[in-house]
Formats: structure tokens, sequence, C-alpha cells
């Protein structure tokens, strides 16, 4: 599938010294962006990240660093006018990401 | 929160030493999938969320494997409908009635209301081994290597769709890369289109008022059809087609997809309607940037999207449709008042 979204933009930052090849980013990541290369975790398809923080949170050598968040407008707009940080209105009343 | 009811799943109950855990149907009966369509199409605005807690589905027993999910009545119907001949502990964790993947992603369905509601269900005195399956969309607020050093429960991420499940436990609870992967396919941005249209129907009352206030005093229906029609069509552009088209449209920005979509049912417009140049380039510029919000607003209905990239989406876009969106409802004044169209 040939979805993706805007290029060389997202905050996803990987320090090799710090991997151990324990595979957990590639088994979290929703869109294939890491591979493993000679045993340890490789960027490999960057432009498909989102940004949804799983591999950092998962990564036991804080190898993995990422700005973690909603790739959502209305978020940002909300978070904007309420002085927040961008928040989906993910609450039981309110509709957001299904 | 109201939880909704489950006794018409509830078949009974298996004594456990941490108490009477309720056994659950997998089959969904009708009122599950009515309910669900409603919420779908968010009528009635209820909860939809069911109790917390640990539940079972088959015949489980200490060595059954535990499955983890939210208390999203959708994750949880979605989950137990797919657990056909198998065995297993329901732990359903209290995510405030949201989806795994949007709790996961707030903190709310994260390492400490898994480790709360470990201990809370004493699920170390229910099964006898140490491994909870989770849904891999779980990962964003689930630390797995957190997760074992406070509670002696190992976490294992199963695949994105419960429908996976079946294969994946098959397999020994391994997960191939396609069950890994999170899909935007058709007939998934099909299902976003009820919610995103139920949203901007609520602002329907303003726009036709809007309208009827452009034509006032001579409030003639087929005049009237001129600006309803162009209307209505920005909405279906940007709520509709942009998202069933997304894969085909050129460029990656959505705004500039919705663009697209919207200049089509635009010539459409013109085709049909019998607009002055004038008219026509206001709409251009109305339906232009209608739709390219709409679009840039379904940024959160999809999975593709980054919030770095939407940022700078926002940054470039918004000064556009802002300018295209004022300069077009203008004109479309102005000669309301100088042709009295």
């Amino acid at each position: 599938m040939g979805l993706r979204y805007l290029a060389n933009v997202v905050s996803l930052e990987l320090n090799k010294s710090r991997c151990n090849g324990c595979g957990m980013c590639l088994a979290v990541c929703p869109h294939e962006v890491f591979a493993l290369e000679n045993g340890k975790a490789n960027i490999v398809d960057r432009d498909a990240c989102i940004e949804c923080g799983a591999c950092q949170r998962n990564c036991p050598f804080t190898a993995v660093t990422v700005n973690p968040g909603v790739g959502c407008a209305a978020a940002i707009i909300q978070g904007a006018l309420q002085g927040t940080a961008p928040s989906c209105g993910c609450s039981p009343d309110g509709g957001c990401c299904k | 929160m109201n939880y909704q009811p489950l006794t018409h799943a509830t078949r009974g109950f298996l004594f456990t030493p941490a108490g009477a855990i309720p056994l659950i149907d997998i089959g969904l009966q009708k009122k599950d999938i009515r309910a669900g369509w409603m919420k779908r199409w968010n009528i009635g605005r209820m909860d939809y969320a069911v109790a917390p807690g640990l539940y079972a589905v088959g015949n489980p027993d200490p060595t059954s494997p535990v499955l983890v999910t939210a208390n999203y009545k959708f994750s949880f119907d979605s989950l137990r409908r797919e657990l056909e001949a198998i065995s297993a502990w329901l732990l359903v964790l209290d995510s405030g009635g949201i989806n795994v993947w949007c709790a996961a992603g707030k903190g709310t369905f994260g390492t400490d209301e898994l480790v709360r509601s470990i201990e809370a269900m004493r699920l170390a005195e229910v099964v006898s081994h140490r491994v909870l399956i989770l849904p891999q969309l779980a990962a964003p607020g689930v630390a797995a290597h957190e997760v074992i050093l406070r509670s002696g429960f190992r976490v294992l991420y199963g695949p994105v769709r419960a429908s996976d499940l079946p294969a994946f436990m098959a397999a020994g609870n391994r997960a191939t890369p396609a069950m890994r992967r999170v899909r935007f396919a058709a007939a998934d941005r099909l299902l976003t289109v009820p919610v995103e249209l139920m949203q901007i129907l609520r602002y329907l009352p303003y726009l036709l008022a809007a309208i009827i206030l452009l034509h006032l005093p001579r409030l003639r229906v087929t005049t009237m059809l001129n600006d309803v029609f162009p209307l209505a069509a920005a909405i279906f552009s940007g709520t509709v087609l942009m998202p069933l088209l997304l894969p085909w449209l050129p460029g990656r920005a959505f705004s500039g997809k919705g663009v697209w979509t919207g200049l089509a049912l635009w010539l459409l417009c013109w085709l049909l309607l019998p607009w002055s140049l004038a008219e026509a380039l206001a709409w251009m510029l109305i339906i232009g940037a209608v739709s390219a919000f709409l679009a840039l607003n379904y940024t959160g209905a999809s999975t593709i999207t980054s919030l770095s990239g939407v940022k700078k989406e926002m940054r470039l876009a918004m000064p556009a449709i802002i300018t295209a969106a004022a300069v077009g409802i203008i004109l479309r004044v102005i000669l309301r008042f100088t042709l009295g169209g």
C-alpha cells in the first residue's frame, strides 16, 4: 500500500549505540518502520511513522525517542484554543478517532 | 459512567479463588449489533462502555490464556466474537469507555491501569502462568518491560486486529508481519464516514440559516438550491469522497487531496447550475476551502498521519483555506446585492 503522509517530518530518532537488537520496536510498530540489520534495529521507512510512541514506550534501553501525539487536526485546534497539548476529544460523549 | 448491561450475554459464573467470574457468550446478539450501529451513527450519544474486570469465555482453567482489552463495548465485542472454540480469561481494563488505541495514546490504557487491574482482579490467583496477551495497539500506553517488573506478568503483544487472534494463538503466540500492520483499506475508510458526517451535520442548522439570510426576503427554492447544492457538494467532497479516494488522489497533504475532490464536484455543480462566471468563481473558492478543511480534519480518523506532519500541514494550509473561504464568501454576498441573485 503506497499510502504515505508528508515526507521528512517525523520526530523519530534511533540511538544505535544503545540498541541491543531485542526487536521490541519491530513488534509494536503498526507501520513496519523498523527492521533488524546486523543485530540492531534500523529505521527503514521513516515516512510511514505516525509518532504513536509505541516503540519509545517499549524500548527497554531508551534507544528510540519520538515526540508522541495524535496526528489529528481537530485535536491540534482544540489544544491551541485551550492552551493544552493536542488531545483528541476522546471523551465518552464526544466523538473522535472512532 | 453508565455501563452497558451484559446480562443478555452472561451464561453463568465460574468460581475461582479470586471470586465469581462472569462467563460470557462469544456470539453477538441483535441488540449488540443494533447498539453498535447507533453508536457509529452517533444516535443517542450514550456511553458505550462495559464494566471493567475479569470475564471468562469457553471453559477456561488456570492454564488458559489471558487476553487484555479495553472497556469500550466495541473493543469488548470485537474481541469476544472472534473467540470461537477458545477458552480464555478476558481482563477488561478501565479505559474510560475508549477504544484501545486512543486510550493507549492518552495513557489511560497504560502500564499503571494494567498493573492496578492485575492486582485488583487478583489475576495471580486465577491463573497459574504469568503471561498476558495484549492488543498490539496498546503499546503506545503500556511498557512491557515495566509491567513484568511491577506485576510479574510478561506482556505479549498480539495482533492489531482481534480477528487474527485465533491464528496468532494457534501459531504459538507468533504474529506474522501482516498481523502487525494497521490497515487503512477502503472498507476501513468507509467505516469512518458516518462519524465524520454526523459531526459536520451538527452545523447544518447554522448553514441553512446563513443561506436563508443571504436570500431574504425572496425565499425561492429554485434560487436557494444554487447555494444549497454546492455547499452539500463541498461537505460530501471532504467527508465522503476524499476519504474513499484517499490513495488515488495526487499529493500527500490531506487538504490538497480535498481540493482535488472539491474542484471535481465544483465542475459538476457548474455544469448543472445556472451560475454566472462570478458566482462560479465564488463557489470555487468556498467549495475548495470547505473541502480542504474537512479533508484536513480527516487526519484524525486516518491511521497514517503524525502529529508533526499535521502541524506542518496546518501551518501551510490553514492561511490559504481561511483566505479562500473569506474571499469566496465576501464575493458571494457582494453578488447577492449587486445582481440580486
